[in-house]
C-alpha cells in the first residue's frame, strides 16, 4: 500500500494517541468505590451474643454545630512551624493549651483543590483523572457528608470557592461562590468571605458553615512560601479563627451540645508554590479540631500525629450522628470521641468498622483473608460479649478492662483496613499499560524506520501492508494474543480496563498490534536487505560518522533509555543539561580544528586515509571546495563591520560563552526532585528584599531582548516591540513586581490589565504582519526573504508574548536562549555548514534544556498557572488554557520556531526544508505525548 | 620495528595498569583506615602521583619519539618548565570544564579540583610526555587521521577513553540508590580510571589487529 508522507504521518499519530489513551487509562489508579445503591443501608445494629441489643438507631450526634475552616494551600509548617509561632499566635496557643486535638493530615496526591475536597467530604481517595477535571468539576454523585446532612435535614451554609457550588449544586441553604481560578487576586477573595461571617456567625439558622480561603494558594502560586505575603494573610486567618472561635464560646449553653470548629487545609504547597505532586511539604496539611468538649490535656505539648486526610470525613460524620459516608476509606480520630461513655465509643468504632469491612469485601476479593478484616471479626465477636456483660448490670472492673481491650483491638482493625483499601487505589492496570505500551513502542519504532523515505525527495511510502495481512505470521500473533487476553481476562483477580471493553474492540486491537508488528518485521527485512547489497561500502560509510553525529544519535538514543528509570525521569533536566553540555564541547572541538588546522588539511586527510571512499563522498568533497569560494563571498558580506582575526577568536570563544550560559541558567531555577531545595537565583529574586535588584535586571533583559531581536525586524515591528517591551515593564511595575521610576505611592497594586491588554495588542499585530509576509511569499511572490523574514516576525511576536507571561526573574531566561540562538547561528551553524539533521536535533536539545531552565519538572506542580491570568479579569478557559501551555513550552515553541526560520533563510535545499517540518512537527506531537505520561 | 613497538607499548601499558590495581591495596598497609570509597581524595593523589611517575619513568625508559637533535640542558629545563606550566593550565580548565557541567562552584571545590587533576593525568600527561608541550602536535594527533606512530594511536586512544568514561561515570549521579559511590566526584573519577584502563588494555589490541591498515606517514 503506498501512502503520502501526510496521510502516513496522520495514521500515525492517531494510532499513538489510542495508545497512548489505552496506556493512560491503565496508569491512572481507579478510585475504590462501592456498589450504586439507592436506598440507604439502615445502620449496622450493635452486636451482642445471644441477645440483640436494643441499640439499633444511629447514635446522636456529638456536637450541634460545626465551622470547618478550609484553607487553601495550608501547609503544616504554617502552622506548627516557625511561622504558626510568628504569624498565627491564637491557634499556637489553642494547639499547646489543649481545647484542641492536632494532626498533621497526609493528603494523597494529586494534591489539586477538587480531589482533596472530594476527599474531605466522600473520606475516599479520588483518582488522578480528578485533578484533570479540576477545571470542569461535575456535581459529585458519591455518598458524601453534605449528602447526608442535608438529608438529615441539617441546614449548610458555605461560602468560598465556587467549585464546592459546583459540586454540591443544591446542597446549601445559603452560599457565595467566588471563582479561584484568578490567581493574582490575593486579597478579594477571601474578603469575599469575611464579609458574611459577622452576619451568619450572629444567627442560630444552621447547623454547618463551610468556609473555604484561597488567598493563601494564590500567594503560593504567584510568589512561593517564603513570599513576604504569607505573613500577613496566615495573621488574618488566624484572627478570623479567633473570632469564629469567640463566637461559638459565646454561643454555647449550659445545656446544649459542645460547637466544633474545625482548622484544615486542602494540600500544602511546594517550595516553589505549586501544587499537585507528592513532596512532603505537598501532601502535609495541618487539621485542628477544636471544641471545649475536649478536655483540656495536661502535661507538656506533644508534636502532632500524623493522620490521613480521608479520616476526617468518618470523624465528622460521627460527630454530627450522621452515617459514614460509604465510600470512605478513613477510620474514626479517635480523640474526638474521648469523651463519650465507653459503650458509645465502642459503638462508633463498630460503626466504623462495618462500613469499612463492606468497602473491603466489595473490592477486594480474596477479603477473607486480610488480616484487618479478620481482626474485626474476632474483635466484633468480643464486643458482643462486652454487651452482653454489661446489658446484665455487670459494672465491674472487668469490664472496664474488657471494653478497653475491645476498643484497643478495634483501633488496630480500622487502621489495618484502611490501610489494605489506600493501597488498592494504588494499583495500576498492568494489563491496559503493556498494551499501550506495545502499540507507542510500534507506532515509534514504524516512524524511525520510515524517516529516511520521509526525507527524500519523493515523501511516499510503501507499506507492506497488504503481505504481512496475508502472512502467517499474523494470524498466529492474533491467535496467541487473543488467547493470552482470555487468560489474563478469565484469573484476573482486579478488573482490568482492557478486559471490560467488548470483545469485539479488543480483537480489533489485537488485530492493530499485530498487524502493526508484521508492518515492521517487512520493512526491517527490506532494510536489511538494502544494507547487505551494498556490503563493500560498509566499512568506508562506516568511517564518514563524524564525532558530532555519533554524539547526537547516542545522546538522543541514551536519552530515550534513560527513560526507562524513574529517578532519570524525575531528573530529566540533568539529562539534558549534560548532553547540550557535551555539544557545545564537541562544537569547541570542530571550531577549534576548523580555525587552526584549517578545511583543506582535514578534507586532504580524510581523502588520503582511505582510498576506497565511494564516489559519493568524493562527489561530497568536490561540492565543498566548489562552494568555498561563494560561501566566502557571502561570509565576507555578512560580517562587514568584523575583521577576520576579530571573527575567528569570537568563533572560539562561542561554545565557552554557551557553556557559561548555561551554567548560568542552571542555577537560575533547581529543578527535578533532589536538588530542588538547593538556593537558587531565582529565589533570591523574588524575595521582596532585592525587589531593586530583580527591577534593573528586568529592564536590562528587556532591553537585551530588544537589541536581539530587531536586528531582522521590518521598521514598523521594531517600533511596536519596542512599545509592547516597554508594557511588559508596566505590566509587571502595575503587579508589584518591579518599581517604576515615576511610581511614587504603590498604594492602589492594580491586576495591570490594561497594561497587559496593551501588549496583547502588540503581539497580535506583530504576528499578524509575519503571516502576512508568510502569505504573500506563499501565494503572490515566492520569494524566499520575505518568507524568512515573516517566520522571523513570528519568532519575535511569540518571544514578545514570552517576555509578557514569563515571570520577572525568567526574563534572563528568556535573553540567554536569544543571544545562544543568536551567536549560534552566526558563528557555529553558518561558518561550519551542519546539515538540516543535525541542526534540527540541536535545536530540539536545546529547547529541551530550555524547558528545564525555566524551572519546569517532569512534575504537575511547576506549572506556572498565573501566566493563564495575565490580562484576563476573570477566568475564561480556552485563553487560559493557552497562555498558560505557551507559557509551559516557551523554551521548546521558541527553538521550534528559531529552527523553521533559520531552515527557511539558509534555503539550502528546498525539498530538505520540507521533510524536516514534518519531522519536527510529529517531533514536537511526541514529545508533548512523552511529556503527558510522564508527567501524570 | 614495528611488533617490537607493540610489544614495547603492551608491557608499558600493563606495567601501568597493574600499579594503578596496586594503589588500591598497598596505601592500606601504610595507612589506617584506608579504602578507596571512603577516604577516597587520599586514594586520587597518591593514583595520580603514581601515574605521573610512572609515565614519567616509562617516557624516560622507552623514549618512543627520539628526538632527532641533541637539545642543550636549557632548552630541556624549559621543556619541563612549560609542561608544568601546561599540566597546571590543563587541571585549571578542566575545573572550569567541570563546573560549567553543574559541578558546585563553591563547596566541594577540593573535591572537583582533585577530579580535573586525575583527569589530567590520564590525559594531559601523557601528551606532555609523548608529544611534549606542542599544541599544533596535539591538535594533530587529535584530528582524524592525524596519528604518526602506534604511540600516537595509543595516546588517542587512552585519552578519548578516560575521557569518555569521566563522562559516562557522570550518569549514576542522579539515581537515587543512595550509594557510597554516588557521591561526588567518586563516580566520576572511578569512570575516568576504569576508562583509562581500558583504553590502555584496548590500545595494543587494537593497534595488533589494524595493523595492517595503520600506515604512517612521517612528516
Ligand atoms: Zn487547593
Ligand atoms: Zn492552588
Amino acid at each position: 500500500m503506498r501512502l503520502g508522507s501526510g496521510a502516513f504521518a496522520a495514521c500515525c499519530v492517531v494510532i499513538e494517541v489510542l495508545g497512548v489513551a489505552v496506556f493512560l487509562r491503565g496508569f491512572f489508579p481507579v478510585s475504590v468505590r462501592s456498589a450504586f445503591r439507592v436506598q440507604p443501608l439502615p445502620p449496622a445494629p450493635e452486636p451482642a451474643a445471644g441477645m440483640s441489643s436494643n441499640w439499633t438507631q444511629l447514635p446522636p450526634p456529638r456536637f450541634r454545630k460545626v465551622v470547618i475552616m478550609l484553607v487553601d494551600g495550608l501547609r503544616g509548617d504554617f502552622v506548627f512551624g516557625s511561622k504558626g509561632v510568628q504569624f498565627m499566635p491564637y491557634t499556637t496557643y489553642l494547639v499547646e493549651k489543649g481545647f484542641s486535638h492536632s494532626f498533621i493530615a497526609e493528603a494523597k496526591p494529586p494534591t489539586v483543590t477538587l480531589p482533596r475536597i472530594k476527599a474531605l467530604m466522600t473520606g475516599s481517595i479520588p483518582g488522578f483523572i480528578d485533578a484533570v477535571m479540576n477545571f470542569n468539576s461535575p456535581v459529585l454523585l458519591e455518598d458524601n457528608l453534605i449528602g447526608q446532612a442535608k438529608a438529615a435535614g441539617k441546614r449548610v451554609i458555605f461560602y468560598g470557592d465556587d467549585t464546592w457550588i459546583k459540586l454540591f449544586p443544591k446542597h446549601f441553604v445559603e452560599y457565595d461562590g467566588t471563582t479561584s481560578f484568578f490567581v493574582s487576586d490575593f486579597r478579594e477573595v477571601d474578603d469575599n468571605i469575611t464579609r458574611h461571617l459577622d452576619n451568619v456567625l450572629k444567627r442560630e439558622d444552621w447547623d454547618m458553615l463551610i468556609l473555604h480561603y484561597l488567598g493563601l494558594d494564590h500567594i503560593g502560586h504567584i510568589s512561593g512560601p517564603h513570599s513576604p505575603m504569607v505573613g500577613p494573610k496566615l495573621k488574618e486567618m488566624d484572627y478570623i479563627l479567633k473570632k469564629i472561635h469567640i463566637s461559638l464560646l459565646s454561643k454555647e449553653r449550659e445545656a446544649s451540645l459542645p460547637h466544633l470548629l474545625v482548622l484544615c487545609g486542602d494540600h500544602g504547597m511546594s517550595e516553589t508554590g505549586g501544587h499537585g505532586a507528592s513532596s512532603v511539604e505537598e501532601v502535609s496539611t495541618p487539621l485542628i479540631l477544636i471544641s471545649s468538649a475536649f478536655q483540656r490535656k495536661s502535661g507538656n505539648f506533644q508534636p502532632p500525629e500524623h493522620v490521613q486526610q480521608t479520616d476526617l470525613a468518618a470523624t465528622l460524620a460521627v460527630g454530627l450522628g450522621l452515617p459514614i459516608p460509604k465510600n470512605s476509606v478513613g477510620s474514626l480520630l479517635f480523640p474526638v470521641v474521648e469523651g463519650a461513655t465507653m459503650r458509645e465509643q465502642l459503638r462508633f468504632l463498630h460503626l466504623n468498622s462495618v462500613q469499612l469491612s463492606r468497602l473491603l469485601q466489595e473490592n477486594v476479593p480474596m477479603y477473607e483473608k486480610d488480616p484487618g478484616f479478620q481482626q474485626f471479626k474476632v474483635t466484633e465477636k468480643l464486643h458482643g460479649n462486652w454487651i452482653k456483660l454489661y446489658l446484665e448490670g455487670n459494672n465491674s472492673e472487668v469490664l472496664l478492662n474488657l471494653g478497653r481491650k475491645v476498643l484497643k483491638q478495634y483501633l488496630n482493625a480500622l487502621k489495618t483496613m484502611s490501610m489494605s483499601l489506600s493501597k488498592q487505589v494504588g494499583q495500576y492496570d498492568m494489563y491496559s499499560m503493556m498494551i499501550g505500551t506495545v502499540i507507542v513502542l510500534e507506532v515509534l519504532i514504524l516512524l524511525l524506520l520510515s524517516t529516511p523515505k520521509a526525507l527524500c525527495q519523493k515523501a511516499e511510502f510503501e507499506i507492506p501492508l497488504w503481505s504481512s495481512l496475508f502472512s502467517l505470521l499474523f494470524y498466529l500473533m492474533v491467535l496467541v494474543l487473543s488467547a493470552v487476553h482470555v487468560i489474563v481476562c478469565t484469573s484476573a483477580e482486579r478488573s482490568c480496563y482492557f478486559c471490560s471493553v467488548s470483545w469485539l474492540m479488543a480483537v480489533g486491537v489485537m488485530m492493530l498490534i499485530s498487524a502493526l508488528l508484521c508492518v515492521i518485521l517487512c520493512l526491517l527485512a527490506n532494510v536489511f536487505e538494502n544494507v547487505k547489497l551494498p556490503a563493500k561500502n560498509s566499512a568506508a560509510s562506516g568511517s564518514s560518522w563524524s564525532g558530532l553525529d555519533l554524539l547526537i544519535l547516542f545522546g538522543t538514543l541514551g536519552h530515550v533509555l534513560s527513560l526507562g528509570a524513574s529517578s532519570f525521569i524525575e531528573e530529566e533536566h540533568q539529562t539534558w543539561y549534560f548532553l547540550v553540555n557535551t555539544l557545545c564541547l564537541a562544537l569547541g572541538h570542530e571550531i577549534c580544528r576548523n580555525h587552526f588546522l584549517g578545511k583543506d588539511f582535514d578534507h586532504n586527510l580524510a581523502v588520503e586515509g582511505d582510498f576506497q571512499k565511494d564516489t559519493k563522498k568524493v562527489l561530497q568533497y568536490r561540492n565543498d571546495s566548489v562552494d568555498v569560494p561563494e560561501y566566502d563571498k557571502v561570509h565576507k558580506m555578512s560580517s562587514l563591520e568584523l575583521p577576520e582575526g576579530c571573527e575567528k577568536w569570537l568563533g572560539l570563544a562561542t561554545p565557552w560563552l554557551i557553556l557559561i550560559c548555561c551554567r548560568l541558567l542552571r542555577s537560575f531555577n533547581q529543578t527535578g526532585v533532589q536538588w530542588a531545595h538547593r538556593p537558587d537565583f531565582g529565589h533570591w529574586l523574588t524575595s521582596s528584599d532585592h525587589k531593586a535588584e530583580l527591577s534593573v535586571l528586568a529592564f536590562l533583559s528587556l532591553v537585551m531582548i530588544f537589541i536581539l531581536v530587531q536586528r531582522r525586524c521590518s521598521p514598523v515591528s521594531k517600533v511596536a516591540m519596542a512599545l509592547g517591551l516597554l508594557g511588559v515593564y508596566c505590566y509587571r511595575a502595575a503587579f508589584g513586581n518591579v518599581f517604576l521610576p515615576w511610581q511614587r505611592d504603590n498604594k492602589d497594586i492594580s491586576k495591570g490589565i490594561i497594561e497587559a491588554r496593551f501588549v496583547y495588542v502588540f503581539v497580535l499585530g506583530i504576528l499578524f504582519t509575519g503571516t502576512k509576509d508568510l502569505l504573500k511569499s506563499q501565494f503572490v511572490s515566492a520569494d524566499v526573504n520575505i518568507k524568512s523574514r515573516g517566520l522571523w516576525e513570528i519568532h519575535s511576536g511569540l518571544v514578545l508574548l514570552a517576555a509578557l507571561l514569563l515571570r520577572p526573574h525568567n526574563l534572563p531566561v528568556l535573553v540567554f536562549s536569544l543571544l545562544i540562538q543568536a551567536v549560534m547561528t552566526k558563528f557555529i551553524w553558518k561558518p561550519l555548514k551542519h546539515d538540516a539533521a543535525q541542526i534540527t536535533i540541536m535545536h530540539y536539545w536545546f529547547g529541551q534544556a530550555f524547558f528545564y531552565f525555566q524551572g519546569n519538572s517532569n512534575n504537575i506542580a511547576t506549572v506556572d498557572i498565573s501566566a493563564g491570568f495575565v490580562g484576563l479579569d476573570h477566568y475564561i478557559e480556552v485563553p487560559a488554557m493557552f497562555l498558560t501551555a505557551f507559557a509551559t513550552y516557551v523554551g521548546p515553541i521558541l527553538w521550534a520556531i528559531h529552527l523553521l526560520s533559520f531552515l527557511s533563510s539558509e534555503n539550502n535545499s528546498r525539498s530538505f526544508c520540507g521533510g524536516e517540518e514534518l519531522e519536527t512537527e510529529e517531533k514536537t506531537e511526541n514529545s508533548v505525548g512523552e511529556w503527558l505520561d510522564k508527567s501524570l | 620495528m614495528k611488533d617490537t613497538d607493540i610489544k614495547r607499548l603492551f608491557y608499558a601499558h600493563l606495567f601501568c595498569v597493574f600499579s594503578i590495581i596496586l594503589t588500591t591495596f598497598i596505601p592500606s598497609l601504610f595507612l589506617e583506615e584506608f579504602s578507596v570509597l571512603e577516604t577516597h581524595l587520599t586514594w586520587l593523589c597518591i593514583c595520580s602521583i603514581c601515574v605521573t611517575i610512572l609515565n614519567v619513568a616509562l617516557y624516560l625508559l622507552v623514549k618512543p619519539n627520539p628526538s632527532s637533535k641533541r637539545s642543550s640542558i636549557s632548552h630541556k629545563i624549559s621543556r619541563v618548565l612549560k609542561s608544568c606550566v601546561y599540566f597546571s593550565i590543563s587541571c585549571l580548565l578542566y575545573h572550569a570544564i567541570i563546573v560549567l557541567y553543574g559541578a558546585p562552584l563553591i563547596e566541594l571545590m577540593l573535591e572537583t579540583f582533585l577530579f580535573a587533576v586525575i583527569l589530567s593525568t590520564f590525559t594531559t600527561l601523557p601528551c606532555l610526555c609523548l608529544l611534549g608541550p606542542n599544541i599544533k602536535a596535539w591538535l594533530r594527533v587529535f584530528t582524524k587521521n592525524g596519528a604518526t606512530s602506534i604511540w600516537d594511536n595509543s595516546l588517542q586512544i587512552t585519552t578519548v577513553s578516560s575521557v569518555i568514561g569521566a563522562w559516562l561515570g557522570a550518569f549514576p549521579i542522579p539515581l537515587d540508590w543512595e550509594r557510597p559511590w554516588q557521591v561526588w566526584p567518586i563516580s566520576c573519577t572511578l569512570g575516568a580510571t576504569c576508562g583509562y584502563v581500558a583504553g590502555l588494555l584496548i590500545s595494543p589490541v587494537w593497534i595488533y589487529r589494524n595493523r595492517k591498515q595503520l600506515t604512517y606517514k612521517s612528516r
